[in-house]
């Protein structure tokens, strides 16, 4: 697929979702299907295919190490072991789970090559990296806040986030720093699929509709907070209604509301099919999550089908005679 | 299932973090908050002539906006005269305009601000009005 067909199938999908939910949040006998069926179903469909999925890959045997080094394995004592990335205990592959997780160290290590002067250079490139983690971060920052619509009373901790996201008090309701934060994060991620020829060759229509799902999202978002406001209080209504088991539908909530919802349902049923699984994924990569003690112990593969062997010396007495005459050296005479 | 622990601990912490909310409100009821306009201010105003400064499902969606916009007209522009939508004078004031008819910020404002998780910084400059607990309406 060309860049123009998978983009346009993922902007076409996002922009029907759109319309779907604009059209239908707007008529009041359809609102509590997109307010409340679709949120549900959604939510079920991404626990238990998340879970699905986990279990899925825990059920693949993995007998032997994948270490993917970067660093020195453990040997012998006067050369420097690199405990973090090549590690041979399981607290080193804490440290190295922790980096990856919560610091995404892989991408850290991202380098770029470039050909200059007719030779290959390979540089630094910590652009996506910063990318990633500014909106992987926003986004954790912005789900938390939402709590605030799906608890009651509303935590003092959530209260506090809140306040510090919107600490420069712009406008009210305040600007949020994580608003601004994901939505450039989000757009250079996809610029970045665009306009660099090698990762426009890669990217496929479910590289693009994950980032136009989350920017739409977060432009629907923004427009509900500042442009097209809608009553927050009825939001609350619904949001405690179905967090309660007891779902209700208060009258007079804005379309986009609608809009906002279905887009983030989307994401939630989307996400166990696709590459988005790769937040339970990281735990589960034997490349990350194993210890490089390939030479250090014994790894026995559980269902090897027991070989029947020969050992040369069994060989020996069985063709001896007919070695000798042969002319062929035997080891026993 | 391979180190089956270890992946079922994983997604206990999993389900958990993202089934939070529903055990934080097991059981119990999420009552709406009720805003108070039974003001004396208010009370004295014949029932027809009971409007705010904008209509009501502006005023719920939007009066932060409308404050924002009056702090700046009367502080930076010096503009003390706005004109809504019917075509009213008022006076931008929050504590001679709003407040003299919602004088009774704890069952009115901070009703919804604490319900949705809002805080407003109006009280950083402006003075508090003086309430009782309950049953100040004299």
């Amino acid at each position: 697929m060309g860049v123009k067909v998978s983009l346009g199938v993922s902007l076409g999908a996002v922009l029907a979702i759109v319309a779907v939910a604009l059209v239908g949040g707007g008529v009041s006998s359809l609102q509590p299907v997109f307010g409340i069926f679709v949120p549900y179903a959604a939510f079920v469909i991404f626990l238990v295919g998340f879970i699905y999925r986990v279990v899925d890959w825990g059920r693949s045997p993995v007998p032997y190490r994948i270490p993917t080094t970067c660093g020195q394995q453990k040997t012998l004592p006067w050369i420097k072991h690199d405990k973090i990335e090549c590690p041979s205990s399981t607290l080193g592959v804490i440290g190295r789970m922790i980096l990856e997780v919560f610091a995404f160290r892989s991408l850290f290590r991202h380098t770029k090559a470039e050909m200059s002067s007719g030779n290959i250079v390979y540089g630094a490139s910590k652009w996506i990296w910063l990318g990633a983690l500014v909106f992987h971060y926003s986004f954790l920052v912005i789900a938390v806040r939402h709590l605030r619509l799906f608890l009651e009373p509303v935590p003092f901790l959530i209260n506090g986030l809140d306040l510090v996201d919107g600490m420069f008090q712009v406008g009210a309701p305040t600007l949020y720093l994580t608003d601004l934060l994901l939505l450039g994060a989000v757009s250079y991620l996809l610029v970045r699929r665009l306009i660099v020829p090698k990762m426009r060759y890669i990217s496929l229509a479910n590289d693009y509709f994950p980032l136009l799902l989350i920017l739409g999202i977060g432009i629907s978002g923004v427009l509900m907070r500042f442009f097209i406001r809608v009553d927050i209080v009825s939001v609350k209504e619904l949001t405690m209604g179905l967090v309660t088991l007891h779902p209700v539908m208060p009258e007079g909530i804005g379309a986009i509301f609608f809009v906002h919802v279905a887009l983030v349902s989307t994401l939630f049923a989307y996400f166990p099919f696709s590459k988005l699984m790769h937040a339970g994924g990281v735990f589960l990569s034997p490349g990350r999550n194993l210890a490089n003690t390939n030479r250090a112990k014994m790894h026995v593969n559980p269902w090897e089908y027991p070989v029947e062997i020969h050992p040369y010396e069994v060989y020996e007495n069985e063709f001896r005679e007919k070695m000798k005459n042969a002319g062929i050296p035997v080891e026993r005479e | 299932m391979y180190d089956a622990w270890k992946i079922l601990v994983g997604l206990a912490i999993f389900v958990g973090l993202f089934t939070f909310a529903f055990w934080m409100n097991a059981g119990k009821a999420a009552p709406v908050p009720e805003v108070k306009i039974d003001t004396p201010e208010i009370k004295k105003m014949p029932e027809p002539e009971r409007k705010c400064v904008e209509d009501k499902h502006f005023m719920r969606t939007t009066h932060m906006q409308l404050i924002n916009d009056w702090r700046d007209m009367a502080l930076r522009e010096g503009n003390r005269e706005y004109v809504n939508k019917r075509g009213e004078k008022y006076v931008v004031s929050l504590q001679n305009t709003c407040m003299k008819c919602h004088s009774n910020k704890k069952e009115f404002c901070d009703q919804c601000h604490n319900y949705t998780g809002v805080s407003p910084y109006c009280w950083d400059c402006h003075i508090e009005p003086k309430e009782e607990p309950k049953g100040n309406e004299s």
